[in-house]
C-alpha cells in the first residue's frame, strides 16, 4: 500500500529532442517505483504509429506482457513474450501538441524476484478517430534489482516538452 | 549525433550526452526488432481477421450471429 510518494527525478526534453531518457543510479530505498511519462515522438505517423521501448538495467530480454486496449472505434487484447515495445506515442501526424500520458507502476523493484509492472496509458489527441487507451501487465523475468530505466522510441526522437518523472513509494 | 538525457537519481543531476557508436547500434537494433515485431503482429492479426471472415462466409452467418451462438 502506497503511503508516500517522493519525486526522485524529472526530465524535460529540450528543443533539440532526445533519442532516449535514462534514469540511472536509482536508489534501492523505496518499496515501489512509479514513472509518469508525457511524450510525443518526431517520427512520421499518427497517434499510435510508434511505440516506446523500455529497458531495465539496459536489458530488453526476458519480457512478456498482456494488453487490453481501445482505439478509435475498436477494441482488442493481445500479448507477447518477445515484443519489447510498450505503449503508443503520438508522432508527427497526430494532432499538434498532443502527447501520450502513461503511468508505470513497478512494485518491489529492488527485490530478488521477477518484476511485474503495470501501465495505464492514454493517447488522447483531441481526435475522434486517432486515439488509444490501454492497460498492460508486464513481467520482466529477471531477479536483479532495477537500478536504471531507459526509455527510447522505436523510431524518431522524443520531442521538446516530453517529460518523464520518477517517483519512489514507501509503504510506511 | 543523437543524444540522450541521463538523470543520475543519486544526485538529481541531468546531463545530455551524445550516444556512443555502441549505443547507436543498440538503438538501431532495438528499433529494427520493434518494427519487425510490430509487422509480425499486424500480419498475424490480418491473417486471423481474414480466416474469421472466410469462416463466417462459409457458414453463411454474420459476426453478431456467431457471437449469439457462442454466448
Amino acid at each position: 500500500m502506497a503511503a508516500t510518494f517522493t519525486k526522485i527525478a524529472t526530465v524535460t526534453v529540450g528543443s533539440g529532442g532526445a533519442s532516449s531518457i535514462d534514469f540511472s543510479s536509482i536508489p534501492a530505498t523505496y518499496n515501489d517505483l512509479c514513472l509518469k511519462l508525457s511524450a510525443r515522438g518526431s517520427a512520421t505517423g499518427g497517434a499510435y504509429a510508434h511505440y516506446a521501448v523500455v529497458s531495465f538495467n539496459s536489458n530488453t530480454s526476458n519480457r512478456s506482457w498482456r494488453r487490453l486496449a481501445g482505439y478509435s472505434s475498436s477494441t482488442y487484447s493481445d500479448n507477447s513474450s518477445s515484443v519489447i515495445t510498450m505503449g503508443s506515442i503520438p508522432s508527427s501526424g497526430a494532432t499538434a501538441s498532443a502527447f501520450a500520458n502513461c503511468e508505470w507502476y513497478i512494485p518491489n523493484y529492488a527485490g530478488s524476484n521477477y518484476k511485474s509492472w503495470s501501465i495505464d496509458a492514454v493517447v488522447d489527441t483531441n481526435s475522434s478517430t486517432d486515439w488509444e487507451n490501454y492497460f498492460m501487465a508486464h513481467l520482466w523475468s529477471n531477479t536483479s534489482a532495477i537500478t536504471s530505466i531507459g526509455i527510447t522510441l522505436d523510431s524518431g526522437n522524443f520531442v521538446q516538452y516530453s517529460t518523464a518523472t520518477l517517483y519512489g513509494i514507501k509503504n510506511s | 549525433m543523437p543524444t540522450k538525457i541521463v538523470v543520475d537519481c543519486s544526485t538529481g543531476i541531468a546531463s545530455e550526452v551524445e550516444l556512443t557508436a555502441e549505443e547507436i547500434a543498440q538503438l538501431e537494433a532495438d528499433a529494427a526488432k520493434a518494427e519487425a515485431d510490430r509487422k509480425a503482429a499486424d500480419e498475424e492479426a490480418a491473417l486471423k481477421a481474414a480466416q474469421k471472415a472466410e469462416l463466417l462466409e462459409r457458414l453463411g452467418i454474420t459476426e453478431d450471429e456467431a457471437k449469439l451462438l457462442l454466448g
